[in-house]
């Protein structure tokens, strides 16, 4: 890839928006169109783009497989983390209401930020796991 | 008539048919897959359309919003699940795939069965 | 009343179906699989389902399409000529007529009266419009959610169902995504790791295998 200088530094350019508007899905998505699963899989896209154009061992080293793996298992430890929580405050399983004293509602958007997050987390590190594993496999 | 307005059933049936037909007249197991997915969606789209209200707008209340019609959320939750559950199986296909590469050496589904045939 | 811009985008989606059904070159079959979805989105949005939209624009367009150019250049570019066989044309054929027939039945597109969208999915819009409503009014106070009901109080209600109504089964999905990951890993990079650990085995498991 090294003689296509117009891709490499376009992708470069355009890999931090990529970014920026999957942490602008993840985190609007109480309000518009969004959530984490849009959120990670765009994720995963910025970081799929930089392992195509730079190669996977320039990938390897901005992110690890080894991190990528955890992630997977981070995120849905978040997930359930946020169930058992709700379980322990004397409520549901996933009951979000208990989260805040105060107000149910606010700890309902509490909650679901967090399941997102975890969400998010989860289906960002799949994916890119997903990718090193076919990608890797042609790889001599 | 009152078919007319079934219209968008039929349209997502044929889509559906054409990727029926792809799963089981094609013998490349990587095409196999594709018509899966062509599948999947036709699937998605029939399960959104019966959610369509005349009218409606989508399910996201605006500021101060009263009396507005909104299309039906159920169906779209629903379904957004199955997108990202739809990634997951066919990414795992492939990987099945790649593996049957790997062991016979072509992804032709006739192929493999010679393959097979001559080994038994 | 359909929309000139609905009947254009299903003409345009039906053929690029039977484009990926008739092409040869897998390669191109692979980047009309991302037009197929992207195509697919901007129906669902038609169809007031940006959600779903979103979603399958970015795992269609983006992710699937990567792992099938992945898995291609593995595997074979091109797929074998095959002479045209009359019997899946009559096994998809009836299994459509018999779809058809089903349809005739249901509700028209956009009925606003059809059974869907009563019980549940209207108690959620009405619980949800209520609650967040009321609470833009008097933001200072907590929320009253009429009789006492559960609410969520968030705009978008795709995602109150989501994570909070369905919170179970949004659970599951991602363990789902879990269970196929950890799937991929086992199926595919088991022989990397035997080459890094023990470089000497490495051509008798070769031959062996």
């Amino acid at each position: 890839m090294r003689e296509k200088i117009i891709l490499r530094v376009v992708s470069k350019a355009f890999i931090p928006f990529i970014f920026l508007f999957a942490l602008y899905i993840q985190f609007h998505g109480d309000f518009g169109p969004g959530g984490g699963f849009q959120a990670g899989v765009v994720f995963a896209a910025g970081i799929i783009l930089y392992g195509v154009i730079f190669g996977l061992d320039t990938m390897r080293l901005a992110v690890p497989e080894r991190l990528m793996e955890y992630g997977i298992v981070l995120g849905l430890i978040l997930y359930g983390g946020v169930g058992i929580v709700s379980l322990i405050s004397g409520a549901n399983f996933l009951d979000y209401d208990v989260l805040n004293a105060h107000d149910p509602t606010h700890g309902q958007h509490l909650g679901i930020l967090l399941v997102e997050l975890g969400v998010g987390i989860t289906v960002t590190c799949a994916m890119t796991t997903i990718f090193y594993a076919l990608a890797g496999r042609g790889e001599k | 008539m009152q078919w007319l307005g079934l219209w968008h059933y039929w349209a997502v049936i044929i889509l559906m048919m054409i990727g029926l037909y792809i799963v089981i007249a094609r013998d490349n197991l990587v095409k196999k897959v594709m018509g899966l997915s062509i599948f999947q969606v036709s699937v998605i789209m029939f399960y959104v359309s019966t959610g369509k209200v005349e009218g409606g707008t989508a399910p996201i209340i605006p500021e101060g919003g009263h009396d507005l019609v909104y299309s039906n959320p159920l169906p779209h939750v629903l379904m957004l699940t199955a997108i990202v559950v739809g990634i997951s199986t066919t990414a795992l296909a492939l990987a099945l795939i790649v593996r049957i590469q790997e062991a016979y050496g072509t992804v032709e589904d006739d192929e493999l069965n010679a393959i097979d045939g001559a080994a038994l | 009343m359909p929309l000139p811009i609905e009947i254009v985008l299903f003409i345009f989606l039906l053929t690029t179906a039977v484009v990926i059904a008739r092409l040869e070159d897998l390669f191109a079959a692979a980047m009309l699989t991302g037009i197929f979805s992207l195509l697919s989105a901007g129906l669902f949005t038609i169809m007031d389902a940006v959600d779903v939209a979103f979603t399958e624009a970015a795992v269609g367009a983006g992710v699937a399409t990567v792992f099938i150019l992945c898995t291609l250049s593995l595997t074979a570019k091109r797929e074998y000529q095959q002479p045209t066989r009359i019997l899946p044309f009559i096994v998809v054929g009836i299994t459509g007529a018999a779809l058809i027939y089903g349809t005739l039945d249901m509700p028209a597109y956009g009925d606003p009266d059809a059974v869907p969208h009563g019980h549940l999915s209207a108690k959620f819009i009405e619980i949800e419009e209520k609650a967040f409503l009321s609470q833009d009014k008097h933001a200072a106070e907590p929320a009253q959610h009429g009789s006492g009901e559960k609410a969520v109080g968030l705009p978008n209600i795709v995602t109150s169902i989501l994570a909070s109504y369905r919170g179970y089964d949004t659970f599951g999905e991602t363990a789902v995504i879990f269970t196929a990951t950890i799937g991929v890993m086992l199926l595919l990079r088991t022989r990397r790791r035997e080459k890094k650990v023990s470089p000497p085995n490495r051509d008798q498991m070769e031959t062996t295998s």
